[in-house]
């Protein structure tokens, strides 16, 4: 059963990320993006990862789509229904990124992974990552607080009108 | 504490008072800053005054410390940075720290409204410092280095007023005739590295006497005779003490270094840094052998006799003071000489004490008289002019007071402190002249010249000093207008000038004893003469010794017979009138237009010396510029230049053309790419991933 | 669904998507989802190979880190393209060519 629910999210991934790169409508590009989204986010889950599903959820789909939009509406008249957008090098682009993922699938397939025989089964994956993130990468995370400050302060002064 | 820290304290004070006052003095100028700096002083007049207190307390006429670390290793060579402490370092330190402390007292009033007061007691603050360095350095070259420092000083303080141009080319003529005595001490100094391998005294001292001395001669003094390359060590160290105590011939500094502040006189010119040179005659004592002894002997004795002769007829208060100061130092270095090692140093101290007065009684009246031309607006009058005093005794009491003792000590009349220093060396002459045999003076049988140089100056001395005192403070006064507005000095003034003239009086030297003759007093138990350590003939000094008792009182009368004489001459001339000094001099024709004008010495190195000097530069420069520049530098300028328009056209067709030819070729290639740039990074991005494949598939194949 | 390959496809497909919108778009938001789909993509190997290869949750914590960073860089990001908007009245990146003049 769950075999069968996986790949049919791993083909709406799929399908929803090609809307993405395709469609020629922005607003069906963002909602297929949210689609994609909480695709991943069951991914994760089926790869027993339910804090990044968790985060994935709530940052990606949350934080990050929701500014995605107020981009959009910022920058076009939202009156106007269907907001078109345009493509130019889509023949190069094809053929190269094509390459690109033949090449990507030559290698996923023709390298025996290192794969451990017994599965990894534990029930959260929360107490582990909170005892990493404040022991061995306490300075990653505190280098990522000002990171986000700086970002933040970064773009209150770039989103100021007077530049 | 031990002794040698407590000099080491002593050192560093004053050095502090002239960082002090160059770094933060402008500031305080005028508003007491100039305490501190006293202050200082008197700290290292106290401290040396402790130790003094303590030599006397132990009373150890072998005391000794030393402490010293590794400066510079040369390999075996070390020169080190060391201090010695002896019953003469001590007594010296006391001098300069007294002498110091009085100046630097008297220079508040005296050089009070100057325009560079602080710099003046900075000035005054490295002066001290470097020659308390000079009095407490275990070696040569130490030494070496603080009389280069003393040496600088000097010549800061002599131009002190440098907007007179007198005062500026004083300053530089000191400069340059003591560096001419220098580079003989620093060949000498060389001398006795290269052979004996060290610059401390004690070890040196120990070489010589073991015979390592004689065991280092080889090299570039190979085959020379070792008591021979001695001998001219002492004489080329020696000259350093030529230099800075202004013995003949390179005494001509000192008269004209009387530019400088009256205190700045009585400090460096008078009662120190001139006696630096008797200092370090002192410390080489030991290592002179009797032809260098005799060397030394004649140069101080003839300076003795040939600067009172100056003297005489000098109408300058201070140059007076100044050839008595030279003819003073001849006898310190002629009792060296003579091997009347304690007389000597005994002279230096009480030379230092009433020569230091002499000069700061002279200040006061000096001073004085600037006041009174100030106040008359006459800026022409020499201020320093004795023929424009006269009866000042009733308007500057103590002046004139402190001023009479200072003139009959250094006449040498008994119940004062020159009497017994003078009348030791005039004794120690005459034992060299009747007892010694050693060295080519006394082989020559030319002996005797010592005692007519010593009697003969010592009647000259008692003359001009009288002479002095009537022409400044008795007779009617030259000018009325400015005898007026005469009066005493301020009591900063004078009470330096009271100390100095209490130390000039026979007790304090004569202690334990209270006999005016002399007798075995604390000076003549606590020095001691060193034994010397030249190997071959060495100094007689027993027989030296009973020359000494034998000569003791022939020579006292006589010397009292000659100061009399003096004095009376003085008296005659001056007082009663009998003696008209015009016709005396009119008489004495060349012998008086000799001494009036220092018997041409200047004349001498300036027509000798100087001027042939400066001709032969001007020829070499000929030489240079209308020979050498122009045939040789000018002519190979020609073929360059040739050579040069030759290979300028070949560097415009080859050189320039392959130039031009590369960038010919990049022109081309940017204008085909330039098409490539099209600004959109989308564009770059297709580039990037397709360098990504090519890079992949020449991986692959 | 027990197959490392399995997501290791997803990856690449989600990857190669983000890169052709990243290459062909010309409006400034949709290459922004681009650069999305491609971090979605790192983010799933991570995660995966935690699962298959490593068995450690250090792998969890690098996506944790990816996605904080496209937080940051959707911030400044879209501010970005708010100035480009004011500049020149639309977000479209191939008319933003002031390098080539």
């Amino acid at each position: 059963m769950s075999e069968v629910i996986f790949w049919v999210i791993w083909v709406l991934v799929v399908i929803s990320a090609m809307i993405v790169a395709y469609s020629k409508n922005l607003i069906y590009s963002v909602f297929s993006l949210l689609a994609t989204f909480v695709g991943v986010a069951a991914i994760y889950i089926f790869l027993n990862a339910d804090f990044i599903a968790v985060t994935q959820i709530v940052i990606y789909v949350g934080g990050i789509l929701v500014l995605l939009i107020f981009g959009i509406m910022l920058t076009n008249r939202i009156a106007v229904a269907k907001i078109n957008q345009s493509s130019f090098q889509t023949s190069l682009g094809m053929v190269v990124v094509g390459a690109v993922f033949v090449i990507l699938v030559i290698t996923i397939l023709g390298q025996s992974w290192p794969v451990l025989a017994e599965s990894m089964d534990f029930d959260s994956t929360v107490g582990k990552i909170g005892t990493l993130l404040f022991g061995d990468y306490l300075i990653l995370f505190e280098v990522a607080s000002i990171l986000l400050l700086g970002a933040l302060i970064g773009a209150a002064t770039l989103a100021r009108k007077e530049l | 504490m031990p002794m040698v820290n407590l000099s080491l304290i002593i050192l560093v004070l004053p050095l502090i008072s002239f960082l002090f006052q160059i770094f933060f003095g402008k500031r305080l100028e005028h508003k007491k800053g100039e305490w501190i700096s006293i202050a200082l002083v008197l700290t290292t007049l106290l401290l040396a005054i402790i130790m003094f207190a303590q030599m006397l307390f132990d009373y150890q006429p072998d005391f000794r410390q030393e402490a010293s670390i590794n400066w510079v290793n040369l390999g075996q060579f070390q020169i080190e940075m060391g201090v010695l402490v002896d019953n003469i370092t001590i007594i010296m330190l006391v001098v300069v720290a007294l002498i110091s402390s009085l100046v630097h007292l008297y220079s508040v009033e005296y050089m009070k409204n100057d325009v560079r007061y602080s710099r003046y007691f900075g000035f005054l603050g490295i002066f001290t410092f470097s020659m308390y360095g000079i009095t407490i350095a275990n070696n040569l070259f130490m030494i070496y280095c603080f009389w280069e420092l003393v040496g600088l000083s000097s010549y800061l303080l002599i131009g002190h007023w440098w907007e007179k141009k007198s005062a500026a080319d004083a300053g530089k003529k000191a400069f340059i005739v003591n560096r001419i005595g220098d580079i003989g001490m620093f060949m000498g100094m060389m001398v006795v590295a290269t052979v004996a391998g060290t610059f401390n005294y004690q070890v040196l001292f120990e070489r010589i006497a073991s015979g390592a001395w004689a065991a280092g001669v080889h090299g570039l003094f190979g085959g020379v005779d070792p008591n021979t390359l001695l001998t001219w060590a002492g004489v080329l160290i020696f000259m350093g003490a030529i230099g800075k105590s202004a013995q003949f011939p390179l005494h001509v500094w000192l008269p004209d270094a009387m530019e400088g502040p009256t205190p700045v006189s009585a400090l460096i010119h008078a009662a120190t840094m001139v006696a630096a040179g008797v200092y370090l005659t002192v410390r080489i004592f030991p290592l002179l052998t009797p032809d260098a002894m005799a060397f030394v002997a004649l140069i101080g004795g003839f300076t003795a006799f040939f600067a009172a002769t100056i003297a005489i007829t000098q109408n300058d208060l201070k140059k007076v003071l100044a050839y008595s100061t030279v003819s003073q130092l001849g006898y310190m270095i002629m009792a060296l000489g003579t091997g009347a090692y304690v007389a000597g140093f005994f002279h230096l101290v009480t030379h230092a004490m009433f020569k230091a007065l002499l000069f700061l009684a002279s200040g006061s009246v000096i001073h004085m008289m600037h006041h009174s031309l100030t106040k008359l607006n006459d800026h022409h009058t020499d201020a320093q002019d004795m023929r424009n005093m006269g009866g000042l005794r009733s308007k500057m009491p103590i002046t004139y007071a402190v001023f009479f003792i200072a003139s009959l000590s250094i006449s040498g009349i008994p119940l004062f402190s020159g009497f017994l220093s003078k009348d030791a060396i005039l004794a120690g002459t005459w034992s060299y002249a009747a007892h010694i045999h050693d060295g080519w003076l006394a082989q020559a049988h030319l002996g005797w010249i010592l005692p007519f140089f010593g009697f003969g100056a010592a009647l000259i001395t008692a003359f001009y000093m009288f002479r002095l005192i009537f022409m400044t403070f008795h007779g009617e006064p030259k000018r009325k207008d400015i005898f007026a507005k005469m009066h005493e000095s301020p009591k900063l003034m004078t009470i330096p000038l009271m100390v100095l003239g209490a130390l000039s009086t026979f007790i304090f030297f004569t202690l334990p004893s209270f006999n005016p003759l002399g007798g075995k007093s604390w000076f003549q138990t606590l020095v001691k003469q060193p034994e010397t350590v030249v190997p071959m003939g060495a100094f007689d000094s027993e027989g030296f010794a009973h020359g000494l008792h034998l000569a003791h009182y022939p020579a006292m009368y006589t010397s009292l017979i000659v100061a009399g004489v003096g004095i009376g001459l003085a008296v005659l001339i001056y007082i009663l009138k009998e003696i008209d000094p015009a016709k005396m001099a009119q008489r004495l024709g060349i012998l008086y237009r000799g001494s009036l004008n220092k018997w041409y010495m200047d004349e001498i190195y300036l027509n000798g010396i100087i001027r042939p000097f400066l001709k032969g530069c001007d020829a070499i420069a000929y030489f240079d510029m209308e020979i050498y520049d122009h045939y040789v530098i000018d002519g190979v300028g020609r073929r360059v230049k040739a050579l040069a328009t030759g290979t300028g056209i070949a560097d415009d067709l080859v050189v320039d053309g392959a130039v031009n030819l590369v960038g010919i070729i990049f022109q081309w290639l940017g204008w085909t790419f330039k098409f490539v740039q099209t600004g959109k990074i989308q564009n770059y991005l297709i580039y990037v991933l397709i360098g990504v494949l090519m890079v992949y598939l020449i991986n692959v194949f | 669904m027990n197959h490392l390959e399995s997501y290791l496809i997803l990856s690449a497909l989600l990857f190669s998507l983000g890169l052709y919108t990243v290459i062909t778009r010309k409006n400034g938001v949709a290459i922004l989802m681009g650069i999305e789909l491609i971090l979605n993509a790192a983010n799933i190997n991570f995660v995966a190979f935690s699962k298959f290869v490593t068995h450690q949750v250090e792998g969890h914590l690098m996506a944790i880190f990816i996605i904080m960073l496209a937080a940051a860089e959707a911030a400044v990001a879209l501010a970005i393209i708010l100035n480009l908007y004011n500049d020149q009245g639309n977000i479209n990146v191939d008319e933003a060519d002031a390098l080539k003049r």
